[in-house]
């Protein structure tokens, strides 16, 4: 549904994407990740016909946005960063706006300006200015335009920013919900967002992807991945059980009697730590596995990168 | 064609949403009641016409337009709106003509408010109303060429003190360029062939006919071209710079 071919922008001297190539099917979720400045951002306004790429394009349904910007246009939902919108206007009044300059008149377009209020929870403010609105209410509105006309294709940068914890939830749902019949790329630096509603990640440094995986994929490449966190009164005696073992790459304190074994190459070592442990007869509080932090790997990965031209 | 209006909508609902629509129909109306009566002579010259009232006007429009131009881009490239109204199935050239058509209508309105001061010629004297609907068009067409020429300045920077000072400058050109000041500080550069052809392009030498209610073919087509020549160049700017 969406095809990056070899994508780059350049702004004088900086590059701020550098030959990025990817595809997003329909049903998928892509979050698009990577520190600040990374190009997430550059990316979205070349995908959406805002910046023309300084080499490369992208395609959306088969439409290529260098050839045919409006057809890509009409299929593509976007917020942009920021969510800006114009500060004079009621948010009833852009919405109207946005539902006849996408072609929608009359009942149609009341039905459709009356779904995207109830799915973004704007009722309350439909009057107001945009300018009056909160944060997270003019980010709303925001979604709210990018749905309106239930594209294709979502391209939505930092949807949750400055949201609630509640709208957060609300928007992920809203996201989840949609995810089957469209293809959507949200960019984030919620890593748990990712987690919770993304198919696939990809994260980018410095202007190229530098990993394309599942979420748990990536969790698995974390240090911690298959470790073992224990909460014990007697940390001495566990932390020589399990360093006896053999597939424990190291043992560390985390505070708090709390003990974590790492994995050695991501093997799974639960078994052979409970069994050694119930063998030495130690008093165990607490066990978990876990499944990788994203935190760790995105700093693992973000940072190794070296910085080029 | 649907997509223009839709734009012309937002953007005429904008000019009444904020005080901008009020402020600049006072003032417009202000400085011309005082131009016409007090600097016109209005009265002592005796004569049923609004000859005193249409001269000043390409001097009103000088900064009354820029003032009402430089925010058409300018503001949208500041917010980062232009990213919204670019991102949606609308073309530059929709967007442009869209933005412009209402300003221009909007400074349509604010001329015809004017209309009290024709009720008075009628009441006081037998004055040609064909000659002054002529030089009222006239005007119209004027500001039109100093819209487009304000909205492509507009569109060439973030900053609208900026796009304000630089279309007024370039409107003072337009108005003066055939006139002996100018003429004269160009000195030797503009003799001849040069400042008959300076003289053929500026504003007052297709307006003075104008005002006097003389709406020649040629005239009409000046200001036509003018407008044609910055909206093409406002779309051109458009879209080279939205993004910088
Ligand atoms: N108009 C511009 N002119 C010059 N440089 C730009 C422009 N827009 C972006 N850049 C540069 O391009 C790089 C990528 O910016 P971009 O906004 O895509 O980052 P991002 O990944 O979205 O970051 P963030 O997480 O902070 O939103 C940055 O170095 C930025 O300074
Ligand atoms: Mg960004």
């Amino acid at each position: 549904m969406i095809e990056i071919d070899h994508i780059s922008k350049t702004f004088g001297p900086i590059t701020a994407v550098d030959d990025v190539s990817f595809n997003v099917a329909k049903g998928e979720v892509l979050g698009f990740l990577g520190p600040n400045g990374a190009g997430k951002s550059t990316t979205m306004k070349m995908i959406t016909g805002f910046l023309p790429p300084s080499s490369g394009t992208a395609r959306v349904a088969g439409f290529d946005v260098r050839r045919d910007p409006i057809a890509v246009k009409r299929r593509v939902g976007y917020l942009p960063e920021g969510a800006p919108m114009w500060p004079d206007m009621t948010a009833e009044a852009f919405l109207a706006f946005i539902a006849r300059v996408r072609g929608f008149g009359g009942a149609d377009a009341e039905t459709r300006i009356a779904t995207a209020i109830r799915r973004t929870q704007l009722a309350d403010v439909l009057q107001q200015p945009i300018e009056t609105l909160s944060k997270g209410f003019k980010r709303r509105l925001g979604l709210a335009q990018a749905l309106l006309h239930d594209p294709e294709v979502l391209i939505l940068d930092e949807p949750t920013d400055g949201l609630d914890p509640n709208q957060k939830h609300e928007v992920r749902e809203l996201i989840r919900s949609m995810a089957g019949t469209k293809a959507i790329i949200i960019s984030t630096h919620i890593l748990e967002e990712v987690e919770a509603v993304c198919s696939r990640a990809i994260i980018i440094a410095a202007g190229r992807i530098v990993a394309d995986e599942t979420p748990a994929g990536l969790a698995a490449r974390s240090r911690r991945h298959n470790g073992v966190l224990l909460a014990t009164r007697t940390p001495d005696k566990v932390r020589a059980v399990l360093k006896s073992l053999p597939d424990v790459a190291e043992v560390t304190s985390e505070g708090d009697g709390r003990l974590f074994a790492g994995a050695k190459n991501g093997a799974s070592i639960i078994t052979q730590v409970s069994t050694a442990l119930r063998e030495a007869d130690a008093e165990i509080e607490q066990i978990t596995v876990e499944q990788g932090r994203l935190d760790e790997v995105f700093r693992e990965i973000t940072t190794r990168q070296p910085a080029h031209a | 064609m649907h997509n223009v209006v839709t734009v012309f909508r937002r953007e005429m609902a904008s000019y009444f949403a904020t005080p901008v629509a009020y402020v600049f129909i006072v003032i417009f109306l202000a400085l011309n009641g005082v131009m016409t009566f007090y600097v016109g002579n209005f009265f002592e010259r005796n004569q049923a016409d609004l000859a005193a009232f249409f001269s000043f006007h390409p001097w009103l429009y000088l900064f009354l337009i820029p003032a009402l131009s430089m925010r058409l881009w300018a503001e949208e490239r500041r917010t980062g709106t232009i990213e919204l109204s670019m991102t949606l199935p609308l073309t530059a050239g929709q967007l442009v003509i869209g933005k412009f058509l209402a300003a221009w209508a909007f400074t349509g309105i604010a001329l015809a408010l004017t209309f009290p001061i024709w009720l008075t010629v009628n009441y006081l004297g037998d004055p040609d109303n064909g000659a002054i609907l002529a030089a009222y068009l006239g005007s119209l067409l004027m500001a039109g060429g100093f819209l487009a020429v304000g909205s492509f300045v507009s569109a060439l920077t973030k900053n609208q003190v900026i796009a304000f000072v630089i279309a007024a400058t370039l409107c003072f050109f337009l108005v003066a360029m055939g006139s002996t000041i100018v003429l004269t500080v160009l000195g030797e550069l503009a003799s001849g062939n040069v400042a008959d052809f300076l003289r053929s392009l500026s504003v007052m030498n297709h307006f003075s006919d104008i005002s006097k209610g003389v709406v020649d073919f040629r005239d009409a087509v000046y200001f036509a071209a003018l407008i044609c020549l910055f909206l093409f160049l406002n779309v051109v700017a458009i879209d080279r710079l939205k993004a910088a």
